[in-house]
């Protein structure tokens, strides 16, 4: 293949070789991409069979988990993982989208530039760093500070009183509204400025003013995008393990309040899967990830769907 | 039609109430706008300034020379950056001859429709949880050997930098002009040159940013790590079959632990952790942004 020599004939035939080589093996390296994917699915499924053949789909609504008595249900955590991440959709999607509005809209380019660098810096901090100065510093802060208000003002509210541990499902939500705000101002951001000048043109002309272009003209168009961004949003909500492990207090039970020590899908595999015992016990925790698997999959299928919609993929996240 | 039809008459008409009202929903909203900026700017600021603050005041010779030790007593990092180095230098090892290759197949030889489901295979495996990768990984590295191992935990770290790298060649050798390989071939210079010569020599240094900045992000991954390499108090040097401490981990380990000396060797590393990120984030995207505007 490589031995090159002089004949022109035989560096054409050594070329038609070495070019099927290469196409062969690019393509062998773009199909393991895929087959990485499906096999992340099978591998999932293949270790926990031992789960779904003992508890079948109940295993989803189990409540309890224990592993003791042998008894394995996802409930809780499905619970957990779905109200954090709803806190924080809750927080990001505004500021987000406002944020991309800003960006894309209003802001005079010396200041939308450093601030979308800021914005991407944000996403590049690494989980466990965000965990550390949530533990130390924002779980404190917010037991002080916004938890105690919020219990002051609504603590009649059902689901809003109780104790205060500044540790627990309402930290983890402002954690997790740090963490996927990055991408749902990128992606809004994008699809944001892919609407057509023309669009916000006309308007213009109209006599309307910037709030008006915005609000007729230009998210009517985006609309789609900016959904599918959020949805993005709630996809990486979903699966952030470090930092919401950290600040969620690690409790294997629904939450009874708002700021109730709870566990997400990931976070309670991240505590208890080293030291879980082989057998039923790993083989649940391998259901549990393949739950979150199955939803975030969907959540990324769909949001990818409808972004791309509006704006054929330009950036790289 | 009809609010279009009536904006045009409130323009007009200056001074009057409903005039006066869009202009201040006009203003509100935009101020709404920027502060919403400012709030995704705050925790960035937050994050650094505490880091910075915690960290620089927690760094010393021990950490960085030092084994980490039993609980309380004291020790430092050094197996952490150890760890830390080897294992995302064997990542890269791994994933980048996959990613650049997959790039390339992507943009140069896939069918419209293969490579746009290439490309969402590689958008979705960036969306699957990093701490699923670890599982994945764990089913087939680790459960069938009994063992956990510093392999484990640079193959769980090279499939989350593939598909970063994947996107970034694919997204640079689009923008290798075809004029440049038309004239490789018509030299009579088989594809694989061209490719390998032209196309790629023409899109190195963009490559090596998307692989730099896979490199940033694999070095800060905690959760892939945990049932793969799983941390160790012991310096490992090339003991791939063996559990490995890495920097992420020794933050996480030490930031559970009830004893001040350990939290604030947290800090310590974390310091270190996010310096080397932003560094290599800061480089790769002032340089990529100067380029974009020339």
């Amino acid at each position: 293949m490589t031995h090159i020599t002089l004949s022109a004939r035989s560096w054409q035939g050594s070329g038609r070789l070495a070019d099927i080589t290469f196409r062969g093996s690019s393509r062998i390296a773009a199909s393991a991409l895929v087959a990485l994917l499906i096999l992340i699915g099978v591998l999932l499924f293949a270790t926990s069979r031992l789960t779904w053949e003992t508890f079948g789909l109940s295993f989803v609504t189990g409540q309890t988990w224990d592993p003791v008595a042998g008894v394995f249900g996802a409930l809780p955590f499905l619970v957990g993982t779905i109200l954090a991440a709803s806190i924080a959709v809750i927080f990001a999607a505004p500021i987000g989208i406002f944020t991309a509005i800003y960006l894309s809209e209003l802001a005079p380019r010396r200041l939308a530039t450093p601030l979308t660098f800021m914005i991407e810096l944000l996403a590049a901090i690494p989980s466990v760093v965000i965990g550390l100065w949530g533990v130390f510093i924002l779980a404190p802060f917010l037991r002080l500070t916004v938890e105690a208000w919020i219990v002051s003002v609504f603590g009649w509210i059902p689901f809003l009183g109780g104790p205060t541990y500044g540790i627990g499902l309402f930290s983890a939500g402002v954690i997790l509204t740090i963490m996927i705000l990055p991408t749902i101002v990128t992606i809004s951001r994008e699809v944001i400025q892919a609407v057509p000048g023309s669009q916000r043109e006309a308007m213009f002309a109209l006599g309307a003013t910037r709030w008006e272009v915005i609000r007729r003209a230009v998210i009517p168009f985006a609309r789609s995008g900016i959904i599918g961004a959020v949805i993005l949003g709630l996809g990486r909500a979903l699966g952030e393990t470090m930092a919401v492990t950290m600040v969620i207090g690690n409790k294997d039970a629904i939450p009874a309040s708002l700021f109730d020590q709870t566990q997400t899908i990931a976070s309670k595999i991240a505590t208890s899967f080293s030291e879980a015992s082989v057998g039923i016990e790993t083989s649940s925790l391998i259901a549990l990830g393949l739950v979150l698997l199955v939803l975030t999959i969907i959540m990324n299928v769909v949001a990818r769907l409808l972004v791309w919609r509006v704006a054929e993929p330009v950036g790289g996240r | 039609m009809a609010g279009a039809t009536q904006a045009i008459g409130a323009g007009r008409l200056t001074g009057t109430r409903a005039a006066s009202r869009r202009t201040r929903t006009d203003q509100l909203m935009r101020s709404v706008a920027a502060l919403a900026a400012i709030a995704c700017v705050v925790p960035l600021a937050a994050v650094l300034v505490f880091v910075t603050l915690n960290g620089i005041s927690a760094l010393n010779v021990d950490l960085l020379t030092k084994a980490s030790r039993a609980q309380g007593i004291g020790g430092g990092a050094f197996a952490a950056i150890l760890g830390t180095v080897q294992m995302v230098g064997l990542a890269t090892i791994i994933a980048v001859p996959f990613g650049v290759l997959a790039g390339v197949y992507v943009n140069e030889f896939a069918s419209r429709r293969s490579g746009r489901a290439i490309r969402f295979a590689a958008d979705v495996l960036v969306g699957v949880p990093s701490i699923l990768i670890g599982v994945f990984v764990f089913t087939f590295l680790v459960l069938p050997f009994k063992q956990y191992n510093a392999f484990a935990g640079s193959v769980a770290l090279a499939v989350i930098m593939l598909p970063v790298i994947m996107r970034t060649t694919e997204e640079i050798l689009k923008l290798v002009p075809v004029s440049l390989r038309e004239a490789s071939l018509a030299l009579g210079i088989p594809t694989w040159r061209t490719v390998l010569s032209v196309v790629l020599r023409t899109g190195l240094p963009g490559i090596l940013t998307g692989i730099m900045l896979a490199v940033a992000r694999a070095a800060g991954e905690t959760a892939p790590l945990l049932f793969t390499a799983l941390g160790s108090q012991l310096v490992n040097v090339g003991g791939f079959n063996k559990p490995m401490d890495a920097l992420p981990l020794f933050i996480y380990v030490n930031a559970r632990q009830p004893f001040e000396l350990q939290n604030q060797q947290a800090w310590g590393a974390a310091f270190l952790l996010l310096l080397f990120v932003l560094v290599v984030n800061i480089l790769v995207r002032t340089r990529t942004a100067g380029r974009r505007a020339q």
